[in-house]
């Protein structure tokens, strides 16, 4: 009767070591992790240039130019303009039809063009400042349109459809091209 | 009197462990499906440079990751600016096309997460967006931090 007794409490696996263990691989896991979010400016770069194809003809009032040379000045066609200041004109450019009117500006956002072009030795830093910039005068414009029509944020309004129906994006294409830097220089 | 000491005496004292390891095994199931285990040894310095009109990458499986920036050296000395992808430097710049070619070929949705130094010069990173575009993988991010941009 004894011994059988006995046989029946080996047969038990021992649980109180397996918290230890548990807490062990917690450790590790809470060591090894980092939690860090992958953010960043997301651009598409254009294709590269076929040398048979001849680039289509852009009117040059639908072209602005945004050059950030090697000093880390920011001349937009041609003229010196400061880092603050850039919102405002990247958004009177692309919502000219909207706003002023102005026969020298974009004719609708749709064919507006931002290009953006840099010297080899400008620094990266004024170069993702100013992009920001241009980015946010996007932002901004589609954050008024999506209040417009919709009520509502354009993040919530382009979590809501996809990418296909999304009328907001359709109507101010975020048309950023960067152009190669000058060889020179 | 005498019953309500009673009662308070019959009451257990002690927190139940019974289920603690539970517990612990949730957290650590959590902890094992959000670790990403550091695959790559950073041999250049990368400070990340910040913006506020930022988006944030959902799939982490599509992203490849080039970083751009002074090479370290040991000793706190910082060498000229370099190119590095996955575990090694790149020496020959037209060398990316092909790598990122292959990437692209196992990855067709592939997102490029470029991570440069902020103090590097944009002649680097267009010859590496150039090869970039050779490549075929247009899709890219410059990484950087949220926050309030750095005083010029």
């Amino acid at each position: 009767m004894q011994l059988k007794k006995r046989s029946r409490e080996t047969a038990e696996v021992p649980q109180a070591g397996m918290a230890d263990i548990a807490f062990l691989l917690l450790i590790f896991f809470l060591v090894v992790t980092t939690i860090d979010v992958d953010t960043g400016i997301g651009m598409q770069l254009p294709p590269p240039p076929d040398p048979d194809q001849e680039p289509p003809p852009i009117r040059e009032r639908n072209l602005m130019n945004i050059l950030v040379n090697a000093q880390g000045f920011i001349l937009i066609n041609e003229e010196r303009a400061s880092l603050p200041e850039v919102k405002q004109l990247v958004m009177d450019f692309v919502d000219n039809q909207n706003r002023a009117q102005d026969p020298n500006l974009a004719e609708s956002p749709r064919q507006a063009i931002v290009s953006i072009k840099t010297d080899r030795q400008t620094p990266y830093e004024i170069y993702i400042d100013m992009l920001d910039e241009v980015i946010g005068a996007y932002r901004q414009l589609r954050d008024e349109a999506s209040m417009r029509e919709f009520g509502i944020q354009y993040r919530q309004y382009s979590a809501r459809v996809s990418r296909e129906d999304n009328v907001i994006r359709e109507m101010y294409p975020q048309n950023i091209s960067l152009a190669e830097p000058d060889p020179g220089s | 009197m005498s019953k309500f000491q009673k009662k308070q005496a019959g009451t257990k004292q002690q927190v139940p462990t019974a289920a603690m390891p539970d517990i612990i095994f949730m957290l650590l199931i959590f902890f094992m499906v959000v670790t990403v285990l550091r695959e790559v040894e950073l041999q250049v310095r990368v400070d990340f440079t910040r913006a506020d009109n930022i988006e944030k990458i959902e799939q982490k499986r599509l992203v490849s990751y080039i970083y751009i920036g002074p090479e370290i050296l040991g000793g706190g000395q910082f060498g000229d600016t370099r190119v590095q992808i996955d575990d090694a430097l790149v020496d020959d710049i037209f060398a990316i096309r092909r790598m990122m070619y292959d990437k692209l070929m196992e990855e067709p949705r592939l997102i490029v997460s470029l991570r440069v130094d902020q103090k590097s010069e944009m002649g680097i990173v267009s010859d590496v967006q150039q090869e970039l575009r050779e490549a075929g993988t247009l899709r890219i991010n410059y990484s950087t931090l949220r926050g309030a941009q750095a005083p010029m």
